[in-house]
């Protein structure tokens, strides 16, 4: 890339706005985050990260996300494969409200969780005569986790799987092989690291979910209270270094999956 | 094995892909299918492997009819013009794909894959990927990888288009003689008349989804069926001319056409090497346009008197163009023309 | 398959380029086999997507339009939405000059920064807003690096200031993002030649740079306002939804939740809704024409 901006205040005023505006929004904030985790010493950081709620709230995060994820990547690819493949009536509505809950306030998400499930709606109350309830369960956490993060396999998956030569599948087909056969050996190859990509997407956004979760979760210690709600009840009782501490620990595990989306994702064509 | 279609018709929406095309192919035989992109040929071909479903009509591969059948289950070996290579598998798990769909045992399916290695050409590349292959390579395996489980057929989709001119020669040469040693029934397709020609003994010419004519090089360049395959298999003029007496008339240029009716409208091909002409004062009945070098031989185009322009070739240094410049009057003598009434 | 590969086939004839359209395409597995997965599709965005969305829109219509109307139009929300348009008004402003500033100086400059930077934006999408908010409290906050910092005079935590730096936080990346991805696209030719006809750089930046990122500021701008309508933990932590003055759309709707006001939550969500409707279809619309061109 050759250097455009030639004249050099010019572009020296810029470098020093740019860095000073992203220093200022999100050095500082991080760094005071780190700063407040570690105020009292290593031996408070640790004490207040491997407090029972604390751990549970974490391992709450990480499986809830976990599945939620899996089954992004099961349904999400299978999405994929019909909005590409194949046409049937509703296919470009379909296509277009995979997009929605970017753009939807996931306080909003949650509270059309709440409205399907809850105790007044009739699924909540078909669910509760049966004895499943779901709303203030970890299966209500696991449904808003889906609901938030339906795009990022699928749109991950669709690009390349259009771009697929689909004479490698004829020549599968051609050699006698089967459709699960040449699904399994010619196409899931090619498509894996978009999955991969997606799915750490999701998997990371999953973490860090707070706004959706807040309103359906019904938030009880060791059952469903999760790192980012856990945070936030510490910030309202007061503990700021504790919820800093357990924020850096969310962050760190959020970091490994982002970083790893993106070396996968620069990594693999289109 | 023999290969009969019969009356196979294919349409995409409102296109007509294939148009009530008949054709037998002789067991072991090598044969082309040739003709203008959109012609129908590639489609011909899926249809045979049962990559695609004709509308209607017939395909037996054998004494076996196999239109119910799907691609998987008709034992095709099918080679992809951009090779279709399964690009996260090595060359050998390339080519012993089909062996191992087939559950062929691990050492049998080592032994062949090895035998084919050998007979392309390749060995030593058994563990590269395909990336890592130049094009002609590449166009090997997929020949490899289609022959290995020993299909009843080989079709081949335009397999040296993608190809460099020069490989391509090569590649030509070799798949003729591979062809002499295996005697798989065999079916190319291609727009490179030549291509056609030096590779297959028999040729069909399609045009918009007909059949235009089928034979071998030499019936077809001696007596071409069609207007449309005069022209399209060599460089020619195709002109409009007028029958009256025995003669067509084209401007002042007047051809023997000694068993036609008259007819007010009729189409004359010329082939740019059945056209001759010399500078005369006396006899001209053209103008020069332009004389243009082609390598080994020479271009130039006329304008007839009265007529239309047309063109012809010539040796670099043959002597009837001493003194043919650009504006000098020139006199026509054509060898051999072919003549199509206008139905 | 890579990009150059794809572009060396173009050439070459294809017969089937033109046949080798959407019928010959699909229906490559079995019917059966495609009726059960667009089944499963259907039925997976049925339930994870499509029903609670209706679950809304269900109580909406339980609840009355009208009922709804009062609920939205009380003083209490109409000063929270108020809050909250500020936010976004804030937002695409400031992201919006930035976000330029940024995208340049990442994909023109060869700056020695751009890659902390560039991951910095990354990390802001994963930080959880709850940490966002987080974070800029212990900044502006009592014993933080910048306590007893003002502006205007306000002090920052439990104020305006602190919602405006935290949804400045939250939508950090994305005109800077869109704009990046389409001064790549566009190449340096454009500008290369703007400057050879002695055009001077801010001249180039404006009649050449600005027109072609257009889209991308457009697009960018969109995400960064529907971000921060919706944005809810980050400004719930810092700004402590203190009715009437730091109380904003969402935490109207979390307070409604809280204190049983049904009318209030549904039918503030469903305004928020629909904004977000609004400008998901606006984006698809830009992205339509673009990828047409």
């Amino acid at each position: 890339m050759t250097v455009q901006v030639r004249a050099s205040p010019l572009r020296l005023t810029l470098r020093a706005a740019v860095t000073a505006y992203v220093g200022l929004l999100a050095v500082l904030p991080l760094a005071a985050l780190a700063r407040a985790g570690f105020a009292s010493g290593l031996g408070s950081f640790w004490a207040s990260v491997s407090s029972p709620t604390a751990v549970d709230a974490l391992w709450i995060s990480v499986w809830t996300a976990l599945v939620a994820t899996v089954a992004n990547v099961v349904f999400g690819t299978a999405t994929a494969w019909a909005l590409v493949r194949y046409d049937f009536p509703g296919r470009r509505i379909l296509d277009s409200l995979v997009d929605v809950p970017f753009a939807m306030p996931t306080l909003v998400a949650g509270l059309m969780i709440a409205e399907l499930i809850g105790p007044a709606s009739p699924a909540g109350r078909w669910l509760d005569a049966r004895g499943v309830p779901i709303i203030f369960t970890a299966s209500a956490i696991i449904l808003a986790l889906m609901f938030v993060t339906v795009p990022f396999v699928v749109r991950a998956v669709q690009p390349v799987l259009a771009a697929i030569d689909p004479a490698e599948e004829e020549a599968g087909r051609t050699l006698g092989a089967g459709p699960i056969r040449i699904f399994a050996t010619v196409v899931l190859p090619a498509l894996a690291p978009s999955i991969l990509s997606g799915a750490l997407q999701s998997f990371s956004r999953s973490l860090a979910e707070f706004g959706s979760i807040v309103v359906v979760s019904g938030n009880i210690p060791h059952r469903t209270l999760t790192a980012p709600v856990f945070i936030f009840g510490q910030v309202e009782s007061g503990d700021l270094s504790g919820a800093a501490a357990t924020s850096l620990v969310l962050l760190i595990l959020a970091l490994l999956f982002a970083v790893s989306a993106r070396a996968i994702h620069t990594r693999s064509p289109g | 094995m023999s290969i009969e279609v019969e009356h196979l018709t294919k349409r995409f929406g409102s296109f007509l892909a294939v148009d009530d095309v008949s054709f037998r192919v002789a067991p072991g035989e090598l044969v082309a299918l040739l003709g203008p992109s959109g012609g129908g040929k590639s489609t011909i071909l899926r249809i045979i492997a049962g990559l695609e479903r004709a509308d209607s009509g017939t395909v037996s591969i054998g004494e076996d009819r196999v239109e119910h059948l799907d691609a998987r289950d008709r034992r095709v070996g099918f080679v992809f013009q951009h090779y279709a290579l399964f690009r996260h598998m090595n060359v050998r798990e390339n080519i012993g794909f089909g062996l191992r769909v087939a559950d062929v045992k691990e050492k049998e399916r080592r032994a062949r894959v090895d035998e084919l290695l050998a007979l392309m050409g390749l060995d030593g590349f058994a563990e590269r990927m395909p990336a890592q292959l130049s094009g002609g390579q590449r166009q090997r395996v997929a020949l490899a990888r289609a022959l290995a489980p020993r299909p009843r057929l080989l079709l081949l989709d335009e397999p040296f288009a993608a190809i460099d001119a020069k490989v391509r020669q090569e590649l030509r040469t070799w798949l003729r003689a591979l062809h002499d040693e295996t005697h798989v029934t065999s079916v190319f397709v291609t727009h490179d008349q030549e291509e056609a020609f030096a590779l297959a003994e028999r040729v069909m010419i399609l045009n918009h989804g007909r059949l235009e004519q089928a034979g071998s090089p030499t019936e077809i360049v001696d007596s071409p069926a069609t207007e449309f395959v005069a022209q399209f298999v060599a460089d020619a003029n195709s002109l409009s001319a007028e029958i009256r007496g025995g003669r067509a008339i084209i401007g002042a240029l007047s051809i023997p056409a000694p068993d036609f009716p008259d007819c007010r409208s009729a189409r004359v091909v010329i082939r740019a090497y059945e056209l001759k002409l010399w500078r005369s004062d006396t006899e001209a009945i053209a103008d020069v346009r332009r004389v243009s070098a082609l390598g080994d031989r020479v271009r130039v185009d006329v304008n007839i008197d009265g007529g239309p322009a047309m063109f012809g070739h010539f040796p670099r240094r043959s002597g009837l163009l001493e003194g043919v410049t650009p504006g000098s009057r020139v006199a026509l003598e054509v060898t051999s023309a072919l003549i199509y009434p206008v139905k | 398959m890579t990009v150059t590969e794809r572009a060396e086939r173009s050439p070459t004839p294809d017969p089937l380029g033109m046949t080798r359209a959407a019928p010959a395409v699909r229906h490559r597995e079995p019917r059966s086999m495609q009726r059960v997965l667009t089944g499963v599709v259907i039925l997976y965005l049925g339930v994870v997507l499509i029903a609670p969305i209706a679950a809304l829109l269900l109580a909406a219509v339980r609840l009355g339009i009208p009922s709804l109307l009062e609920a939205v139009t009380s003083d209490y929300a109409l000063s929270s939405l108020n809050v909250s348009l500020a936010l976004a008004a804030f937002a695409l402003l400031f992201n919006g000059v930035f976000g330029i500033a940024t995208a340049l100086v990442l994909v023109r400059d060869r700056y020695f920064l751009a890659r902390p930077i560039g991951a910095l934006l990354d990390i802001s999408l994963a930080v959880s807003p709850v940490m966002a908010g987080l974070a800029m409290l212990l900044l502006f906050g009592r014993g933080g690096w910048l306590d007893g910092f003002s502006i205007f005079g306000f002090r920052v935590p439990f104020a305006f200031p602190a919602l405006v730096l935290a949804t400045l936080f939250v939508t950090l990346p994305y005109v800077a993002a869109e704009c990046g991805h389409m001064l790549q696209e566009v190449g340096t030719e454009e500008e290369a030649a703007a400057s050879t006809l002695g055009a001077s750089a801010w001249r180039t930046f404006r009649s050449v740079t600005l027109p072609n990122v257009k889209g991308g500021l457009i697009v960018g701008g969109i995400l960064t306002v529907t971000r921060a309508l919706g944005e809810f933990g980050a400004v719930l932590v810092i700004g402590g939804a203190i009715a009437g003055k730091t109380e904003t759309a969402t935490t109207y709707i979390y307070a409604a939740t809280e204190e049983r006001q049904h009318a209030g939550a549904v039918g503030m969500a469903i305004l928020l809704a629909s904004v977000s409707l609004v400008s998901l279809a606006i984006v698809a619309l830009f992205q339509r024409t673009r990828g047409s061109k």
